[in-house]
C-alpha cells in the first residue's frame, strides 16, 4: 500500500508539474494574474506530493518491505537503521528521487519566498523549474521506479554496499544535490530572463542568494565527499580527479564563476549576457554530471550501449534543456541591453580575470572527463586520464588566479590602480616571501615548488586579510575606531575574506599533504614496531568482534612519540556475510591540522598482517578551507542587503507586466 | 580607453589564455595519456617493455601467489591470453581470484607486467554467482538482476557508489 501511494504521489507531481510548466507561460502571455499565480500553488503541491513520495520510500526501507525490488536490492533487516535510511538515496532509483525532491524543495522555496518577485517573473522561473521537474518525474516513472514489486517477495534483502555504510552517505549524497539542483534556480531566471527578453540588476539581486546557496551546499558536498573517500576507501587519497568527482567539480568552478560575474552584474549593471550564459552552462554541468553518474557510460561505453534506456533518457534530456537553452540564448541574448562601461584595470576587470581562468580550468577538467569517452566511442581505444593530465593542465590555470585573487578586492570599480593595490599588498608579499624563505632553508635540497606554492598560497591569506586591515583602518587609526569600522562592514565584506583566505588554507593542505606526506608498508607481527615521522606504532594485538551485519577484525595499535606514550588506534577490517565483500575502516589519529592514518590489509598464513600507515601534515587544511569559504558564503547570505536589500520594484513593475 | 580598445584588450587577454591552455592540454595528452589493453590485445600487439598502460582482465583463479613482504603475483586473463602480473603492496578489498582487476604499470624485459596500482572492478549491485542460483531455484530471479550484477564493469564502479 506504501509503495503504491508514493508511486501514486509521484504521478500526481508530474501532473502539477506538466500544469505549472504551461498555464503560467500562457498567463504572462495574456497578463492573467491569476493563471500566473497557478505556479506558486503546484510549486507547493508538488512539492508535499514529492515529499509523500519520498518519505514513502524511506518508511520502505526502514521497514524493510522486501516485496519492493529497490528496498530487497540495497537493504537488509539487520542492517541499522541510520543506513536503512541513508540506503534510500545510496541507490540510483533511490538517488534520482533525492533528486526531484530537492528540485520540488527549491522550486517550493521560490514560490513560498518570492512574494517580492515580479508576478511575470517568478511565473516563468517556476515554468522552467516545472519543465526540468517534469522531465525527471518521466525519466523515474519510466526507467528508473523505486516502487516497483517483486511477485513472490524474498524473506531477507541482498544488502547495501559496504562501503557506502558509513554516516558520510548520509550527508555527502544531500549536499551535493543540494548544490547541483540549487543551481537549477539560476537557470530558471536566466531562462526566464530570456524569454521576458528583460534583465536588470535587481534580477541579478534575487539570483545572487539562490546561487549562494547552491554553491555553499556543492562547496561542503564536496569536500566532505573528498574526506570520506580519504577515510573510508583506505588508500589515503583525497582527491583521485576520477570522472565521478570532477562531474561535481565542473559545475562547482563554473558556479564560482556565476557568484563572482552576478556581483559586477549586480553592482554595476554590466556582464549581463556573460552572467545569463554562466547561469545556463553551471546548471548545464550539473545535468552533465548527473548524465555521467546515472547513466552508466563511465563504467563503460558498452554498458551503455547494451542497455541503454536509462542512459539515452538521460541524454536526450541533457540535449533538450542544454540545446533548447543555449539555442534560446543565441537567438534572445542580443535583446538584452549592455550596460556598465569599465577599464581593463578595475574591480569589474579583475572579476572577468577571475571567471577566465575560471571557465577555462573548468574547460580543462571537461576535457580531460569526456576525452577517453569520445575516443572509445570513436576508434574504440579505451585510455585513462588521471591526475597527470591535471596536474598539467589545471594547476597552471589556477596559479595565476591565485597570484590575482588578493588584488580584485582592493581594485575600485570602473577604474583601479593596480599600482595601489600593489603598495596596500607589499605587507601581504612580504609574509609571502618570508615563508618561502623559512621553508627553503628549512627544506634544503627539497623542491623548490613546495615552499613557493605555500609562499602563494600564504599572499592569499594575507592578502585577504590586508584588505580587511585596509578598510577597517587598522594600525592607521586607534585600534577602538577601527574596531567599530570592522562592526559596520558589510557582511559580504567579511564573507568575500573568509572565502578567499579558504581558498589559501586548502592551498597550504594540499601541498603539505602531497610534499611532505610519509608512507610505512609492510607486514607486521604482535608486537612489531613500525617508525614514522618520529612516531612509533606498536601493534598490540588483534581482535574479532561480531558487529550488527558484519565481523570485524581489530588491530590495535599504540602511538608513542620520543618514547612518550600519545594515545591508541585501532583500525579495522570487516567482512559483510550477505555480500561476501568486506571493508577497510582506517585509524585516524589528529594531531593539530595533521594526521596519522592505519589501514589494514589481508592477513597472511603465518599470521602477519599487512598495514600501510602514512603520516600526513596538515592535511586537514584541505578540508577546513573548503569549510572557511562555505562560512564566507554563508556571512555573504546573511547580509542585509542580500536579505532584505532587494528592493521592491515601483508599483509600475508588479502585478501586470508585459511578457517582452 | 576607447570601447573599441577595451573590447579589443579583452578578447585579447581571453584569446591569449585560452591558447595557453589549449597549449597545455595538447602537451598533457601526449604525455599522460595511459592506454587500456587486455592481455589478447598486449599478445597481439607488441607493446614495448617500460610504456606504461593499463591491463584489464580477470584475476586466474590459482594463479595468487603471496611472497614476502607484501609481494605477490598473479595472472590477468580473458578468453585467449593470460599475462603474469607482479605487485608489492596491499592488494584493494574486493581483490579476488577470478574476478575483474585493472592493474597500471608497464612490462619488463621479461615479459613480466610490473604493477604499481590494482584496482578491483566491481559493481555496486554486484551478486555471487551462488546467490544469483539460488534465487533462480526459488523462482524470484529476473532478467534485469543478470544484467546488472555482470563482474565486467569498469573499475570506477566501486568509487563510483562512493562519491555519487
Amino acid at each position: 500500500m506504501i509503495a503504491e501511494t508514493g508511486h501514486y504521489a509521484l504521478v500526481l507531481a508530474l501532473a502539477l508539474a506538466l500544469i505549472q510548466s504551461t498555464l503560467p507561460i500562457l498567463g504572462a502571455r495574456w497578463h492573467d494574474p491569476a493563471l500566473m499565480n497557478v505556479a506558486r500553488s503546484t510549486a507547493l503541491a508538488q512539492l508535499l506530493f514529492v515529499a509523500v513520495s519520498f518519505v514513502a520510500l524511506v518508511t520502505l526501507h526502514v521497514t524493510s518491505d522486501f516485496s519492493v525490488v529497490n528496498v530487497f536490492e540495497n537493504s537488509h533487516s539487520l542492517k541499522p537503521l541510520i543506513y536503512k535510511i541513508t540506503g534510500v538515496w545510496g541507490n540510483h532509483e533511490g538517488s534520482m528521487l533525492l533528486w526531484v525532491s530537492i528540485l520540488a524543495l527549491f522550486g517550493g522555496l521560490v514560490a513560498a519566498f518570492g512574494n517580492n518577485l515580479p508576478l511575470s517573473l517568478r511565473a516563468h522561473v517556476l515554468a522552467v523549474q516545472a519543465w526540468i521537474a517534469s522531465a525527471f518525474y518521466l525519466f523515474i516513472l519510466i526507467t528508473s521506479n523505486p516502487f516497483l514489486r517483486i511477485d513472490n517477495p524474498p524473506i531477507e534483502g541482498r544488502d547495501l554496499n559496504p562501503v557506502l555504510q558509513d554516516i558520510g552517505l548520509a550527508v555527502h549524497p544531500p549536499m551535493l544535490y543540494l548544490g547541483y539542483v540549487g543551481f537549477s534556480i539560476s537557470f530558471s531566471f536566466a531562462v526566464a530572463a530570456l524569454l521576458e527578453g528583460r534583465i536588470d540588476a535587481a534580477w541579478a539581486r534575487w539570483v545572487r542568494p539562490w546561487t549562494l546557496v547552491a554553491w555553499i551546499f556543492l562547496t561542503l558536498g564536496i569536500a566532505m565527499g573528498s574526506y570520506w573517500a580519504y577515510y573510508e576507501l583506505g588508500w589515503g587519497g583525497w582527491w583521485f580527479w576520477d570522472p565521478v568527482e570532477n562531474a561535481s567539480l565542473m559545475p562547482w568552478l563554473a558556479g564560482t564563476a556565476l557568484l563572482h560575474s552576478a556581483v559586477v552584474m549586480e553592482k554595476r549593471n554590466a556582464l549581463k549576457v556573460w552572467t545569463i550564459l554562466l547561469a545556463i552552462l553551471t546548471f548545464s554541468l550539473s545535468l552533465l554530471g548527473t548524465f555521467l553518474v546515472r547513466s552508466g557510460v563511465l563504467t563503460s561505453v558498452h554498458a551503455f550501449a547494451t542497455d541503454p534506456t536509462r542512459g539515452v533518457f538521460i541524454l536526450l534530456i541533457l540535449c533538450i534543456f542544454i540545446g533548447g537553452s543555449l539555442t534560446l540564448y543565441a537567438w534572445r541574448a542580443s535583446a538584452l541591453k549592455q550596460g556598465g562601461l569599465f577599464a581593463p584595470i578595475s574591480r569589474e576587470g579583475a572579476l572577468v580575470l577571475n571567471n577566465l581562468f575560471l571557465t577555462t580550468a573548468c574547460a580543462t577538467v571537461f576535457i580531460g572527463t569526456l576525452y577517453p569517452l569520445a575516443l572509445e566511442v570513436l576508434t574504440g581505444d579505451k585510455i585513462s586520464v588521471g591526475a597527470p593530465f591535471f596536474n598539467l593542465t589545471f594547476a597552471p590555470l589556477f596559479l595565476p588566479l591565485m597570484i590575482a585573487v588578493p588584488f580584485g578586492p582592493l581594485l575600485a570599480w570602473k577604474r583601479g590602480d593596480l599600482l595601489g593595490a600593489a603598495q596596500r599588498l607589499i605587507a601581504a608579499g612580504i609574509a609571502a616571501l618570508v615563508a618561502i624563505a623559512v621553508l627553503w632553508a628549512w627544506t634544503r635540497g627539497g623542491s623548490a615548488f613546495a615552499p613557493l606554492a605555500i609562499g602563494l598560497a600564504v599572499f592569499v591569506i594575507a592578502g585577504a586579510l590586508s584588505d580587511l586591515a585596509e578598510r577597517t583602518g587598522l594600525f592607521r587609526m586607534p585600534f577602538a575606531i577601527a574596531m567599530r569600522r570592522a562592526r559596520g562592514l558589510p557582511r559580504s565584506t567579511w564573507g568575500t575574506m573568509f572565502a578567499h583566505a579558504g581558498v589559501g588554507v586548502a592551498l597550504i593542505g594540499i601541498v603539505c599533504e602531497t610534499t611532505w606526506n610519509s608512507e610505512y608498508i609492510g607486514s607486521m607481527k604482535p608486537d612489531d614496531v613500525a617508525k614514522i615521522a618520529g612516531y612509533e606504532l606498536k601493534l598490540d594485538g588483534v581482535t574479532q568482534r561480531q558487529g550488527p551485519n558484519f565481523r570485524e577484525m581489530l588491530a590495535q595499535f599504540s602511538v608513542t612519540l620520543d618514547g612518550k606514550p600519545l594515545s591508541a588506534m585501532t583500525p579495522s577490517k570487516r567482512n559483510f556475510t550477505t555480500r561476501g565483500s568486506s571493508t577497510t575502516e582506517a585509524a585516524l589519529l589528529t594531531r593539530g591540522a595533521s594526521q596519522l592514518y592505519i589501514s589494514l590489509g589481508d592477513t597472511t598464513a603465518d599470521g602477519a598482517i599487512a598495514v600501510r600507515i602514512y603520516h600526513k601534515p596538515l592535511v586537514l587544511l584541505i578540508w577546513w578551507g573548503p569549510v572557511l569559504m562555505a562560512f564566507g558564503g554563508m556571512l555573504s547570505l546573511s547580509d542585509r542587503r542580500l536579505r532584505v536589500g532587494a528592493p521592491k520594484p515601483a508599483k509600475a513593475l508588479r502585478g501586470l507586466q508585459a511578457a517582452e | 580607453m576607447t570601447r573599441k580598445q577595451r573590447r579589443l584588450t579583452m578578447i585579447g587577454g581571453s584569446l591569449a589564455v585560452l591558447a595557453v591552455a589549449a597549449a597545455l592540454v595538447l602537451n598533457a595528452m601526449r604525455d599522460s595519456i595511459v592506454f587500456f589493453s587486455t592481455p589478447a590485445m598486449v599478445a597481439e600487439k607488441h607493446v614495448p617493455a617500460g610504456k606504461r598502460f593499463r591491463l584489464g582482465g580477470l584475476v586466474q583463479p590459482g594463479s595468487l601467489v603471496r611472497g614476502d613482504n607484501l609481494a605477490v603475483t598473479f595472472s590477468v586473463a580473458d578468453d585467449n591470453a593470460a599475462l603474469p602480473v607482479s605487485y608489492k603492496g596491499i592488494l584493494p578489498d574486493l581483490f579476488r581470484e577470478g574476478q575483474g582487476v585493472v592493474a597500471e604499470g608497464a612490462l619488463d624485459s621479461s615479459g613480466i607486467f610490473k604493477a604499481d596500482t590494482v584496482l578491483a572492478k566491481h559493481d555496486e549491485t554486484y551478486m555471487p554467482k551462488e546467490v544469483a542460483d539460488a534465487l533462480k531455484k526459488q523462482g524470484h530471479w529476473k532478467d534485469d538482476y543478470g544484467a546488472k550484477s555482470g563482474v565486467t564493469q569498469g573499475a570506477s564502479q566501486a568509487k563510483q557508489g562512493v562519491l555519487q
